[in-house]
C-alpha cells in the first residue's frame, strides 16, 4: 500500500463477478479520504433511441424491455403509457390490475436482488444468499404468467399481451405468503443488528437538499427524506385502486436506504395480494390502428425510481423521436455528493446504495491504474468486507464469515 | 496441454465479461451461484480477474466502447480457454444489430485476435441458468 | 389538486412565447433561445420543480431542445421547448450552472446531435466510445455510419 498521505487516484472497476457491468468510476482520495470521482460512461450505450426510430409503434416495447433487465416492466409501461396518452387510448381496467400485479412484482425481486448484493458487499453473503433464494419464486410467477423470468414482453400499447391465466390466483396468493414471511425475516434481521446499524449508519449520505439539487429519484430520494413516488404523483395502472403508502425516511445514510427497500417490498407484496383479490373481469386489451401526430410523456415508479420515456410522432407507424431516461442517469451522480468526504471503504456500498441499473445509465469506461492504482474493484471490496468484521469485533459480535441466522 | 484440458473439465473457473448487455443475462449468471443452481457443486467457480479463468461468460452485443477491453480480457486468459458467448445479444447482436454504437458481434471481436478461439453460444434472451449450466456442461464434453 | 402553470409562472411572462396545456397534467412552455436558462432556473429555483432530464431532438428544419420538469404535488409536466434554427453551429446556454442535475444529459446532447451548451462546466465527452470520431453526430436525422 502506498505511502496514504499522497494524494492518489483509485480505480473502481471494471470488472467484477457481482458488478455485473463494467463501470469506471475514478476516485481520488487524500489518506483514506474520498477528494473527487470522475465517472465516464459509455460501455453499455447501444444506441437505442435510434434503433427505436426504425421500429414500428407496437414493436417498440420489445426493443424497451432490454434496455434494462431488472427495469424490464419498467421501461415498457412507461413507453405504451406515453404512447397512450398520446393517442388518446383508454386501457381495459383488467389490463391496469394485470401491469399492476406485473410490476410490482418486479420491484420486490428487484429489491430483494439489491439487498442481496448489498450484503455482499459488506461481508454479509449469507444475505445475498437468502435473498437471492426467495428471489426465485417472484422469477418463478413471472414466469408463470408472462412466460419468462425476465424480459417479459407483456406491454403494448392499448393494454397487456398476456392474462393471468385462468385459476392462478390462489397460487400466486399462497406464494406471496412465503415470500413475505421471509422478507419479514430478512426485514427484521437487517433493522435489528447492531453491526449494521454501526456500519451502515452516518454513511454515504445523502442531504435532502443534494437529493434535490441532483433531482435523484426512487428509494435514492425517498430514504433522503424527498416524499415523491409516480404512483402516487400522477397516478396510472390500478394504483390508484389500491391502498397502500409511500415509504420515506430522512436520514439519507445507507441504512436508510435499505431500510426504504425492504419496507416498500413489503409493501408492494401487499399491493400485489390486493391486486390478484380484485382483479376485474373483461379484455385485456383495445386495438389500437393509428398513432395520431403529437407528443405523449410518460413515466412510472420503477424500483429505482421514475423511469421516464418521451414519444413524438408525426402520424407515421414509427416514432419521430423517442426520449428514455432510466431513474440511474439522475441517481448515479448523486454519488459524487454522497461519496466525496467519506472512507475509501465505503465506497463500494455507498455506490451499491444508489442501486445504479447499470445498463440503464451505462458505465463506462476503462481503467488504465498504471502507476496511479492503489486499489482496484477487489481490494475496495476487501476494504468494505474487513471495516465490517472490524465493527463487529470491536462491537464484541465477531462475524462467522457473514453468517446471518434466518432461523430467527 | 493435455493436463491442462483434463483439469479444466473437472473444474472449471469462469470470468464474466459484460460487453455491452442489458443485465439480464449477467444476473442469470450470478444467479448460478446461489442456492436453486448452486454451480460450484459442479465445479464451475466464478473468479475475479482474468488470469484466474478457464473460461469466459461474454454478455452483451460488443459496444464499440466494450470490444476491446473483452479483447484484453480474452488476451489475459489464459490458453486454451472456452468463450462462452451467452444470451442473444453475445450470440450475434440480436435486436441491436446495426445501431450505431454496436461494434460487435463478440464472437468476430475475438476471432479477430485469435482464429482458433474455441467460442460456444448459449442463445436466450436471457437464457435460463439451466440452460446456461447445460451450456457449459455440453461445451466442455465436446472439448 | 391541480397545477395552474398560466398563474405559476407569471412572474417570466415577458420571457416565454406561451404557456399551453396539450391535455391535462401536460404544459408546455414554448420559449425563445436566449431566455432558455432565466426561465429554466425560475422554474427550478422559484417554483420548485424537478428537473426530469432533457430531450434533444433533430426537427429537420431546426434543431429542438425540451428541458422536461415534473411538479410532483400534482404530477404534472411542465415541458420548456426551445428551438434552434442555426444548424450550422447549434448552440444554447447551460442550464447545469445552476441545474447540477442536467450536467449529463447535456453533455449526452453534445455528443449526439452537436449542439454546444454555452457555460456548461464540464463539457467532455460522456456517452461515445473514445474512438468516436469528432463532428459525427448519431442521432442527427441526416446520420450516415
Amino acid at each position: 500500500m502506498k505511502d496514504n498521505t499522497k494524494r492518489s487516484v483509485i480505480a473502481v472497476g471494471p470488472l467484477h463477478p457481482l458488478q455485473e457491468e463494467m463501470e469506471f468510476f475514478q476516485l481520488t482520495v487524500d489518506g483514506e479520504k474520498v477528494t473527487d470521482i470522475q465517472v465516464r460512461i459509455s460501455y453499455n450505450h447501444r444506441g437505442i433511441e435510434k434503433v427505436s426510430e426504425t421500429l414500428q409503434f407496437d414493436q417498440i416495447p420489445y426493443l424497451v424491455s432490454r434496455i434494462c433487465g431488472i427495469c424490464s416492466a419498467s421501461h415498457p409501461l412507461a413507453y405504451v403509457q406515453a404512447v397512450e396518452e398520446l393517442a388518446g387510448v383508454k386501457v381495459p381496467e383488467r389490463a391496469l390490475f394485470v401491469r399492476t400485479i406485473i410490476n410490482e412484482l418486479e420491484r420486490i425481486h428487484s429489491h430483494l436482488l439489491w439487498v442481496g448484493l448489498a450484503g455482499h458487499f459488506i461481508g454479509y453473503d449469507t444475505v445475498f444468499m437468502w435473498a437471492w433464494r426467495y428471489r426465485e419464486p417472484v422469477l418463478d410467477l413471472l414466469e408463470q404468467i408472462t412466460g419468462n423470468r425476465n424480459n417479459y414482453g407483456n406491454v403494448r400499447v392499448g393494454g397487456c399481451r398476456e392474462d393471468i391465466p385462468e385459476g392462478m390466483e390462489p397460487k400466486i396468493l399462497q406464494e406471496l405468503d412465503l415470500i413475505e414471511k421471509k422478507t419479514e425475516m430478512l426485514t427484521k434481521a437487517v433493522l435489528d443488528d447492531p453491526v449494521l446499524h454501526a456500519r451502515l449508519k452516518g454513511v454515504g449520505v445523502l442531504t435532502k437538499e443534494d437529493a434535490v439539487r441532483y433531482a435523484v429519484v426512487g428509494p435514492t430520494a425517498r430514504a433522503s427524506g424527498v416524499d415523491i413516488d409516480v404512483r402516487r404523483d400522477d397516478p396510472y395502472a390500478a394504483y390508484p385502486m389500491l391502498d397502500w403508502k409511500v415509504i420515506t425516511q430522512p436520514e439519507g445514510d445507507v441504512f436508510a436506504k435499505a431500510v426504504v427497500r425492504l419496507l416498500e417490498t413489503l409493501e408492494s407484496i401487499k399491493m400485489v395480494r390486493q391486486a390478484v383479490r380484485r382483479l376485474p373481469k373483461g379484455p385485456i386489451a383495445v386495438e389500437v390502428k393509428d398513432i395520431p401526430p403529437g407528443e405523449g410523456l410518460g413515466h412510472v415508479e420503477a424500483p429505482r425510481g421514475e423511469t421516464f420515456h418521451y414519444v413524438r410522432s408525426d402520424g407515421a407507424n414509427r416514432p419521430v423521436r423517442h426520449k428514455v431516461r432510466a431513474p440511474s442517469y439522475v441517481n448515479v451522480p448523486s454519488f459524487k455528493a454522497s461519496c466525496i468526504g467519506g472512507d475509501i471503504a465505503d465506497v463500494t456500498i455507498t455506490l451499491a446504495a444508489v442501486d445504479p441499473c447499470y445498463s440503464c445509465t451505462e458505465r463506462m469506461a476503462v481503467v488504465d491504474g498504471r502507476g496511479n492504482m492503489v486499489f482496484d474493484f477487489q481490494g475496495l471490496l476487501e476494504l468494505s468486507r474487513e471495516k465490517t468484521f472490524r465493527i463487529a469485533k470491536q462491537m464484541g459480535r465477531p462475524l462467522l464469515a457473514g453468517v446471518f441466522d434466518g432461523s430467527k | 496441454m493435455g493436463w491442462r484440458l483434463w483439469s479444466l473439465k473437472r473444474s472449471v473457473w469462469v470470468y464474466h465479461v459484460n460487453a455491452g448487455a442489458c443485465n439480464n443475462c449477467d444476473i442469470e449468471v450470478v444467479d448460478l451461484l446461489t442456492p436453486r443452481f448452486d454451480v460450484e457443486r459442479f465445479g464451475i467457480r466464478l473468479v475475479g480477474s482474468p488470469r484466474q479463468a478457464d473460461a469466459l461468460l461474454v454478455t452483451g452485443v460488443g459496444t464499440r466502447q466494450a470490444i476491446k477491453r473483452l479483447q484484453d480480457a480474452y488476451i489475459q486468459t489464459a490458453k486454451p480457454c472456452l468463450v462462452f458467448c451467452i444470451g442473444a445479444c453475445a450470440c450475434g447482436c440480436g435486436i441491436f444489430e446495426g445501431a450505431y454504437h454496436v461494434s460487435g458481434p463478440v464472437d468476430q471481436a475475438i476471432k479477430s485476435i485469435d482464429p482458433d478461439a474455441i467460442i460456444a453460444y448459449v442463445p436466450g434472451c436471457p437464457p435460463k441458468p439451466e440452460a446456461i449450466v447445460s451450456g457449459v456442461v455440453k461445451a466442455l464434453s465436446v472439448v | 389538486m391541480e397545477l395552474d402553470l398560466q398563474i405559476v409562472a407569471s412572474p417570466i411572462n415577458g420571457m416565454i412565447t406561451s404557456v399551453r396545456a396539450i391535455r391535462p397534467r401536460r404544459w408546455f412552455i414554448d420559449c425563445p433561445a436566449e431566455n432558455v436558462a432565466a426561465v429554466c432556473r425560475f422554474l427550478f429555483d422559484q417554483a420548485k420543480l424537478r428537473f426530469v432530464i432533457s430531450t434533444g431532438i433533430d426537427a429537420e428544419d431546426c434543431f429542438e431542445v425540451l428541458h422536461h420538469f415534473c411538479h410532483d404535488p400534482t404530477g404534472s409536466f411542465v415541458t420548456v421547448k426551445v428551438s434552434i434554427p442555426d444548424r450550422t453551429s447549434p448552440q444554447l446556454d447551460s442550464i447545469t450552472p445552476f441545474i447540477p442535475a442536467a450536467e449529463w444529459i447535456e453533455r449526452e446532447i453534445q455528443d449526439l446531435f452537436g449542439i454546444r451548451f454555452k457555460g456548461h462546466p464540464n463539457p467532455k465527452r460522456l456517452i461515445l466510445a473514445d474512438d468516436w470520431p469528432e463532428g459525427l453526430y448519431p442521432l442527427r436525422k441526416d446520420y450516415r455510419p
